[in-house]
């Protein structure tokens, strides 16, 4: 494998002839290998895929889907799992539309809709940890609510004219030629304050423990109660800025938006490399889930004789690729 | 408790008691609102009013749940239920509309046995994975929750077909007996299925491999074949599910054919007073839960609420039914009631909406 060197390619030459990643970054480099291999595929198949546009463009596309996925990283990390996000999705873009329709400053605005998903995420937290309802139904409770609630809104589709969210969702960052959205930056540092808080914070390591085993994490006196509601809620608030960036992305609020997308945000994870029986993985991993299931998308499109429903199936096979393959690597390190 | 409990007290312990009450009360909402809700009139040989409309409507959810239920009780859960029966669905529409004689029944015939041959095949997949390669349920079922409706797509190319043969059409709207044909398909397939488990050892062996399915395994049960088997049950029922659907509409939209019915199925289940922990299961129950789903869907409208707002009122059922069910939220509210005895009420309540 060619990209195992990339990590290292900085060092010496004896270094970089000697290095072996460590076999809990496997998963994560076969999903950039993954990525990498896509690209070129596609640069060298069609005309103008290898511009770097092309990549900024999947940054910019798919930011909500990142964000999404890195909030549920935290709760499948702890071995549960986050049905929700799809519906909070829809219903941000609903509050969002709705308050700016009743003439509400668009900060305030913002801040119901990160303020519902984060309650959202806490109630679903506190029916995990403290009635030991199962995560999938408990989230399941949450999916109904958030979808019933953005029902309750508005049946109807509004759409979104208010001057600063059309404003912030066509400025662009320029360099040279190339240009990104400002939620492509915001998705990049939702991925670096999880990688950071996830590797280096006490919290962090207790979404491991938690996820390696919840006994054990108990009876080392590790905080688990509240890291276990804190993972809901860090996935409730990501979920809302996603809907937030969405509603940008998109802008309007329909009850019918993000159907679907929770199995999007959970094929990213598992496809970079988490393991959804919690303990193992990295955002970064799911940041290239993200982005792989994105280059498909753009693949697809450039090719142009395949049709949309290709990536669903094509998503289904990569989730089958990876979860066998972690089913057969975890059985040979017990 | 007294050695022969009498009869109040056994009915206070069945466990049936909350799901039938709920569906009471809300059949008493209903006629609250509507003074005639629960008139049947009969009209050409039929049957005709809002009961007769909810048996109907339950079936697709009830078929599918009945599945549901096996597979939850060797500890599993089955996620693929709604892409499989928008597959079935595709399969035989495409089939129907590419027959030479399109309205025969001998066409509608061999493309509902197409359908359920490619459904079969489905739920086999889906026990492999579990039952051979040992993944954890959720994951192999999502696997294919993400492809299968790719996969009706391209069966459909993408288009919504709407096939013409009365008699496909008949599963829907047909009636047998002064019954809705739906409704009858689903109780003949519940009838079977409390006759397989309860009559034979099977049910004790599916108990079995739920509660243990290694203590099973070396007791002498095949819990592998069983896997296998309630999965490929479950598959076959969501494809009956499947073309039930696409028969009341005339036609296969394959990315809202069976949405969400696997969230209705499960709700199905737990309402019933199936344990998702698995190794224990009522068929009954689930039945009662897929007319009660059917019957809250008929009584939002009938108050007055626009329909799509059910949602909201399915996170509440599933919230107070998990908070009955769970043995933490009972001693945490029994707690409460030594002091004051107000909390309980809230929960009864809650099961009541």
């Amino acid at each position: 494998m060619s990209a195992t060197t990339v990590p290292a390619a900085s060092s010496t030459w004896d270094r970089v002839k000697g290095y072996r990643p460590p076999s809990r970054f496997l998963p994560v480099i076969a999903t950039l290998a993954l990525f990498v291999g896509l690209f070129g595929a596609g640069g060298v198949r069609y005309e103008g895929f290898s511009d770097p546009q092309v990549l900024l463009s999947l940054l910019i596309d798919n930011a909500f889907l990142i964000v999404l996925a890195v909030g549920v990283t935290f709760v499948i990390l702890t071995g549960g799992i986050d049905l929700s996000v799809g519906s909070v999705v829809a219903l941000s873009t609903m509050i969002a539309a709705k308050t700016l329709e009743m003439g509400w400053s668009p900060y305030l605005s913002m801040t119901a809709v990160l303020a519902t998903g984060t309650l959202l995420g806490l109630l679903m937290g506190l029916l995990v940890h403290y009635f030991d309802i199962q995560p999938f139904i408990a989230t399941l409770a949450g999916l109904f609510l958030a979808r019933g609630l953005t029902y309750l809104i508005s049946v109807e589709s509004i759409s979104i004219n208010d001057e600063t969210f059309t404003q912030l969702a066509f400025k662009t960052i320029r360099f040279g030629d190339y240009y990104v959205r400002w939620t492509a930056v915001v998705a990049l540092l939702v991925v670096a304050v999880a990688a950071y808080v996830l590797a280096r914070t006490r919290f962090g390591r207790t979404v491991y423990a938690i996820g390696g085993s919840e006994s054990s994490a108990m009876l080392m006196g590790l905080r688990v109660a509240f890291t276990k509601v804190g993972v809901y809620v860090i996935s409730g608030f990501c979920a809302s800025l996603a809907g937030l960036m969405f509603s940008l992305y998109i802008l309007s609020g329909n009850s019918l938006h993000a159907i679907g997308m929770e199995l999007d945000a959970i094929a990213a994870v598992v496809i970079g490399g988490t393991l959804l029986t919690g303990g193992r993985g990295y955002v970064v991993g799911s940041l290239l889930g993200v982005l792989v299931l994105g280059i498909i998308k753009t693949l697809i499109s450039f090719d142009g004789t395949l049709s949309s429903y290709w990536i669903r199936i094509i998503t289904g096979v990569l989730l089958l690729v990876f979860v066998v393959v972690q089913r057969f690597a975890s059985r040979r390190q017990p | 408790m007294p050695e022969n409990p009498t009869l109040v007290q056994r009915l206070l312990r069945h466990q049936l008691l909350w799901p039938v009450l709920a569906l009471v009360a809300l059949l008493v909402i209903n006629v609250v609102a509507t003074p005639t809700f629960l008139n049947i009139r009969m009209q050409d040989g039929h049957l005709y009013g809002n009961v007769v409309d909810i048996v109907r409507n339950s079936a697709p959810v009830m078929l599918v749940a009945l599945g549901m239920t096996l597979v939850i009780a060797t500890r599993g859960i089955d996620l693929s239920v709604g892409a499989i029966a928008a597959i079935s669905a595709a399969v035989a529409c495409t089939r129907i509309v590419g027959a030479g004689d399109e309205a025969a029944l001998t066409t509608a015939v061999m493309a509902c046995t197409y359908a359920l041959i490619a459904c079969i095949a489905l739920g086999a997949w889906n026990g492999f994975l579990v039952s051979v390669l040992r993944i954890q349920p959720i994951i192999a079922t999502l696997i294919l929750m993400v492809a299968g409706r790719g996969i009706s797509m391209a069966i459909t190319d993408g288009q919504i077909t709407t096939p013409n043969n009365g008699w496909f059409s008949d599963l829907a709207s047909g009636f047998v007996l002064t019954l809705p044909l739906a409704f009858i398909i689903a109780l003949v397939v519940f009838a079977l299925t409390a006759v397989l488990t309860r009559r034979t050892a099977l049910g004790m062996l599916i108990e079995a491999v739920g509660i243990n399915p290694e203590a099973s395994r070396l007791a002498g049960v095949r819990s592998r074949t069983i896997t296998w088997t309630v999965y490929t049950f479950s598959g076959l029922c969501s494809g009956i599910a499947g073309l039930v659907i696409a028969a009341n509409t005339n036609s296969v939209n394959a990315n809202s054919l069976g949405l969400w019915i696997e969230l209705d199925a499960i709700l199905a289940v737990v309402i019933g007073g199936t344990s998702l922990a698995g190794g224990r299961f009522s068929l009954t129950g689930t039945f009662i839960g897929a007319i009660f789903i059917a019957t809250l869907a008929r009584t939002i409208p009938n108050i007055g609420i626009p329909s799509e707002v059910n949602y909201l009122f399915k996170a509440i059922v599933v919230i107070a039914v998990c908070l009955l069910q769970s043995s933490r939220a009972r001693s945490v509210f029994r707690r409460h009631r030594s002091v004051t005895p107000g909390p309980a009420v809230p929960v009864a309540k809650g099961i009541a909406a």
